[in-house]
């Protein structure tokens, strides 16, 4: 057999077995037999020596042309087979995607945190300053600074729990109004501010009461406030707490220190004011008292009533939390059942 | 207070006005109106019948058959289990297919096999509460008028074709606890002019009161006015049908027909009578006094009562009588025998009364009137009212004359407003014919000049007394709806949480980020706990008048409560439980008579049960002191601080664990403590090992920080070293960490324990302990002999100081 006839079957074979092979170890064997020093293919040109000069060139670029083709075909190969092995890697890697991630256990704040700092964020942002004051305080600063001198009938709207004659659990976070009028510099401009806490009543704890329980007052004193500033503050109010679509009404009521004062209604932001049982079929729910502040108040606290005025209002956050969630019992919120408090996870 | 429509139609046309209208009209304009009741709703076939005849059942010892007139050809048989039936007696009859209270429904029916075609009613199966039915007729049928027409339907003979509103009335407005103040009120808001009847009262000529009696107020503060009439030769007998209809309906019971008609006069004018009978008062001196202290009086619910010089008594010039405005007296209350009757209208210090009604729950009526105040104005006109009444219905002759003292204050009070003030405080443009207008509706005659008000006030509104008063009725009868709204326009001024506050949010932030939710528990708690967990001495705090001995004292610690929060969870069965709470604690610094408590802000946490839940991937892991630790740490170290903050072992800790308990230190100051709870603990609150942080947060605010200043990122290689010192096991880990530190030279940056072994490989009262030394030049790399240098200075200084040995 010629050289040619040599190459052409060596070609032959070769590119068959290789289109065959299915791994890369035999593929690498593959290529040592047919490429390597000890190969066919070297033994071939090795026996050019003894061809003439005429045909030496023509074997020779048959030869490297077959060899050309092999190596082409084993690349081919090799990359068709390093790509399989890596797909049969990732496949045999697959999860079940649907078994649940691992678990970040991450603490709530408490439902009526959440309420009252919002309600203290709506209010820096329209320039107020929050501010505390004690809880325990004094029968002047809870009661008669705020228009309710002893033996007012309206004393017993709100049972006390008294400490001595004098000192007791503050009411209502009111006296902290009554402080901070009496130290305002109204030269430093006019007096906004919100004074969120706790409270107390002397009530036995049933679903609907609690003798603990919260509130955030807000106050605006300046020359030239009036009712119109307090609806329209109470507008922004409603709406950010209740929704967008929230309108508000205004009733004469009676506080001691205020006057007028007028109980707030807000329209259900449950059943939008066609009637439901949180707003007992009427469409309002009354969620806030407020009124413009009574000049006796002004007067106690050593301001001029004749010159500066404002207005006051004050919600609970225990109730606001309560319709918003649909809470049925108000002791859920002091009794800490881990399933209730994780239960205002969704931060909207 | 209980207002009826029909009633409200005696003053004033209330054409095309609903009572669900009125209701809602009131409650936007001045007085809320909790609920309008239809008296009837629910009701039916409920008519007169006409008793002809009532035998005995033959099977029953308590069943009467009675043949019933009901407006129909033949009557009825009706098998009635009342005591008191009888033949004769016009009755309430509920036909079969009615409906009586309770949605009850009335069937034809036997009754021990004779047949009843419905039912005789009690005022009960009507709807009517039992503390308003007439005694007589509280344990059988009720009787209706002997003119009512059998077959006719009841509800006007019970005066229950009408509704009532329900008047929620702020202390503020007590002029509308009474028919005419109401009218006064609706007539403001539909701008009508209620018209009251005059009152004709003939007085007999030829005798006078001061035959009967004379009166004397000791202190005319208790008693500025006080006038007695004197009403002879009455025959005391039920009330009229209408005078019953109306007290029930308002929710009074009826008793005879001198009683009823005080309370009659109560609601019609809001001023209290008191009817004696005049023979049993035994004299003819009246004296209003102060009570003695320790002073007996039989009040005429029986109770004897033991007074105060708090109280306010009438006395028949030696011994009480009744205390005054409040209740009158058994010995010398009206009974059937009366003949003469001394009535009395008076003023009663408010303040007195309303201690007394409180000392001795003593409250009625007529008390909460002269606690909230009375209308001056009327005064005589009720006692001459009740008079003409008592006159015409109990048939007795008024004497002439009425025997008074003091006065009352009847002529209106002149208040003066400005237009300019009006809009000002408002926020309006109203007009000041607007303004004239609205005070005509109320009943203010007014005097305008150049927008200036001089408004007379009359005695009825005597809740009015200065402009802001005129500015709210102003404002109300306008219409709140029509106040403009906008945000009010004031110099600008920044708002922003304080440190403080800001501070305290940020620790919830965190401890929330590290697995804690937080809690809000009682401030209130009982006097051992409040005293548990301590951080300083101080006296407990307790109520004066606490609701339950578990509510009252203040706490000084958050801790117990948080653990009661753990004992509620561990109770249900939630036995995984990581709490915190920011709160204050109370202590006393001086006496507490004095000076306000001190305040003191604090945070504490509580974790119980797992740290990681078993799950499909790890195992189950439950918590232990350095979890906690590792939270406190992490919490420290969020504020900045600038001195160290140094854990020392607490053996002493009462309610703590004795060796596992470390005080937290900033730098000498102590903030508070972490550790596990004692068993003991643990039992009293009936839970399982839990782990626990009380600090001072106040303190920790107060603390000086240090400021974020930037550090360059290193540019050259961090080395690291490990060392594992065999050593004593009384040696802790602080002081070693501490020593390396000091002996490690500039260059090192942290040392970090990743290792401790105590166990069979080593000899006995020694450990392991394995550390990491990361060293650092942050100018240059750091080669090895630098690194080699300072790592052999700590091992030396280790073996000499700790007597260790180098693993
Ligand atoms: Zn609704």
């Amino acid at each position: 057999m010629d050289l040619k006839s040599k190459l052409a079957e060596l070609k032959q074979q070769a590119m068959k077995k290789i289109e065959e092979v299915n791994d890369l170890t035999a593929l690498n064997e593959l290529r040592v037999s047919y490429l390597g020093k000890k190969g066919p293919l070297t033994e071939v040109l090795r026996g050019m020596k003894d061809l003439s000069a005429e045909e030496r060139p023509k074997v020779g670029a048959l030869a490297n042309e077959v060899r050309d083709s092999i190596t082409a075909l084993i690349e081919a190969q090799k990359e068709r087979l390093e790509l399989e092995k890596i797909n049969q890697a990732l496949a045999d890697e697959a999860l079940d995607v649907t078994l649940p991630g691992n678990p970040v256990s991450i603490g709530e704040r408490h439902v009526l945190t959440q309420i009252i700092e919002e309600i203290e964020d709506l209010f820096i942002s329209m320039g107020y300053q929050i501010i505390e004051g004690p809880e325990v305080e004094q029968d002047q600063y809870n009661f008669e600074m705020m228009n309710l001198p002893k033996n007012h009938p309206a004393r017993d709207m709100q049972d006390t729990f008294y400490i001595t004659d004098e000192l007791l659990l503050r009411t209502h976070t009111s006296p902290v109004q009554a402080r901070t009028m009496e130290q305002h510099d109204f030269s430093k401009g006019p007096l906004k501010m919100l004074s969120p806490g706790r409270v107390y009543r002397r009530d036995s704890d049933d679903a609907t009461h609690s003798h603990q329980f919260h509130q955030v007052e807000g106050l605006v004193i300046d020359k030239h406030i009036t009712m119109a500033d307090l609806k329209g503050t109470l507008e922004v109010f409603a709406k950010k707490l209740f929704g967008e679509d929230r309108e508000i009404r205004l009733r004469p009521s009676y506080f001691p220190f205020t006057e007028p004062s007028v109980e707030v209604d807000v329209s259900c932001f449950k059943c939008n004011g066609q009637g439901c049982n949180v707003c007992k079929g009427t469409g309002w729910i009354e969620i806030l008292g407020s009124g413009v502040v009574h000049p006796n108040v002004l007067e106690m606290a050593g301001i001029d009533s004749t010159v500066y005025g404002g207005f006051a209002f004050g919600l609970g956050p225990d109730r606001v939390a309560m319709l918003k969630y649909g809470v049925d019992d108000i002791r859920h919120f002091y009794q800490n059942d881990v399933r209730f408090l994780n239960q205002f996870k969704v931060k909207g | 207070m209980y207002v009826s429509y029909q009633w409200l139609t005696e003053y004033f046309s209330m054409d095309g006005i609903t009572p669900d209208a009125l209701g809602d009209k009131m409650s936007r304009t001045g007085i809320e109106v909790e609920d309008v009741v239809t008296l009837s709703e629910g009701l039916k076939k409920i008519v007169v019948g006409h008793v002809l005849s009532a035998v005995p059942h033959p099977d029953s010892d308590h069943l009467n058959i009675c043949q019933v007139n009901v407006g129909e050809e033949e009557p009825s048989q009706i098998v009635c289990g009342a005591p008191n039936v009888a033949a004769g007696q016009h009755v309430i009859v509920a036909l079969p297919g009615a409906r009586i209270t309770g949605n009850v429904k009335i069937k034809k029916g036997k009754m021990r096999g004779e047949v009843s075609n419905g039912m005789i009613c009690s005022l009960q199966e009507v709807g009517f509460d039992d503390k308003v039915i007439p005694k007589a007729y509280a344990e059988g049928i009720y009787l209706l008028p002997e003119d009512a027409i059998p077959g006719d339907s009841v509800f006007p003979y019970l005066g229950m074709d009408d509704a009532i509103l329900e008047l929620s009335i702020t202390p503020n407005r007590a002029d509308a606890l009474s028919m005419r103040g109401v009218a006064h009120e609706v007539g403001a808001i539909y701008d009508k002019k209620p018209q009251f009847k005059a009152v004709e009262l003939n007085e007999a000529p030829d005798d006078s009161v001061q035959n009967y009696v004379k009166v004397a107020v000791e202190n005319a503060e208790d008693a500025p006015f006080y006038t007695m009439r004197v009403i002879k030769n009455v025959t005391i007998a039920e009330s009229p049908a209408w005078l019953k209809n109306k007290l029930m309906h308002a929710g009074i019971r009826p008793i005879n027909n001198v009683v009823d008609i005080t309370n009659y006069i109560l609601l019609e004018y809001g001023q209290p009578l008191h009817a004696f009978d005049y023979d049993r008062l035994a004299t003819k001196e009246i004296a209003v006094r102060r009570a003695q202290a320790g002073e007996k009086f039989l009040t005429l619910d029986g109770e004897e009562r033991s007074l105060s010089s708090e109280n306010i008594v009438i006395t028949n010039g030696q011994e009480p009588v009744a205390l005054a405005g409040v209740m009158g007296g058994l010995t010398t209350e009206i009974v059937d025998e009366t003949v003469t009757v001394a009535l009395e209208a008076a003023l009663f210090n408010p303040t007195s009364v309303r201690k007394t009604s409180k000392a001795f729950n003593l409250r009625s009526e007529s008390s909460s009137r002269f606690e909230k105040g009375i209308n001056q104005g009327t005064v005589e006109e009720a006692s001459r009212h009740a008079a003409s009444l008592i006159a015409e219905l109990a048939e007795g002759t008024v004497v002439s004359g009425v025997e008074a003292v003091g006065a009352a204050k009847t002529s209106p009070v002149e208040l003066d407003i400005t237009l300019e003030r009006i809009n000002h405080i408002l926020g309006t443009a109203i007009t000041a014919e607007e303004v004239v207008a609205i005070f005509d509706r109320l009943g203010f005659t007014t005097k305008e000049q150049e927008g200036l008000f001089q408004v007379c006030i009359p005695p009825r509104r005597w809740d009015i007394s200065i402009e802001a008063d005129l500015v709210e009725e102003v404002a109300r009868i306008y219409g709140y709806d029509r106040l403009p709204s906008h945000l009010p326009v004031t110099e600008s001024q920044p708002g922003k949480l304080s440190q403080q506050q800001q501070i305290i949010r940020n620790t919830r932030g965190y401890l929330e980020g590290a697995g804690l939710s937080q809690a809000i528990s009682y401030v209130l708690t009982t006097p051992k706990k409040a005293q548990a967990y301590m951080m300083r001495a101080s006296e407990p705090t307790k109520l004066l008048m606490p609701m339950s001995e578990d509510r009252s004292t203040l706490r000084m610690n958050l801790l117990s409560g948080l653990l009661d929060d753990v004992h509620y969870n561990v109770a249900r069965k939630n036995t995984d439980v990581a709490l915190y709470e920011i709160g204050r604690v109370f202590y006393q610094s001086e006496d507490p008579s004095q000076t306000l408590l001190h305040e003191e802000e604090h945070v504490a946490g509580v974790m119980t049960g797992l740290t990681v839940e078993n799950d499909w991937q790890h195992a189950k892991k439950a918590t232990d002191f350095f979890v906690l630790k590792g939270v406190v740490e992490g919490l420290l170290a969020s504020y900045g601080l600038k001195e160290a903050v140094k854990y020392v072992p607490m053996t002493e800790k009462e309610g703590m664990h004795p060796g596992r308990t470390a005080a937290i230190y900033l730098g000498e100051k102590e903030l508070g403590f972490l550790g596990q709870i004692h068993p003991f603990a643990q039992k009293e609150y009936e839970v399982g090992e839990t782990y626990v942080f009380e600090m001072n947060l106040q303190a920790i605010i107060d603390a000086a920080k240090e400021a974020v200043v930037y550090q360059t990122i290193p540019k050259y290689p961090e080395m690291k070293r490990d060392i594992a010192l065999l050593v004593d096991e009384a040696i802790q880990h602080q002081e070693l960490s501490q020593f390396i530190y000091e002996k490690g030279g500039r260059f090192l940056k942290d040392v970090k324990l990743f290792d401790i072994y105590q166990g069979e490989k080593i000899e006995a009262g020694k450990k392991s302990m394995a550390y990491t030394l990361t060293f650092l030049n942050n100018e240059a790399t750091l080669t090895d002999e630098e690194v080699t240098l300072a790592f052999d200075k700590v091992q030396k200084a280790l073996i000499e100081v700790f007597a260790v040995t180098i693993r």
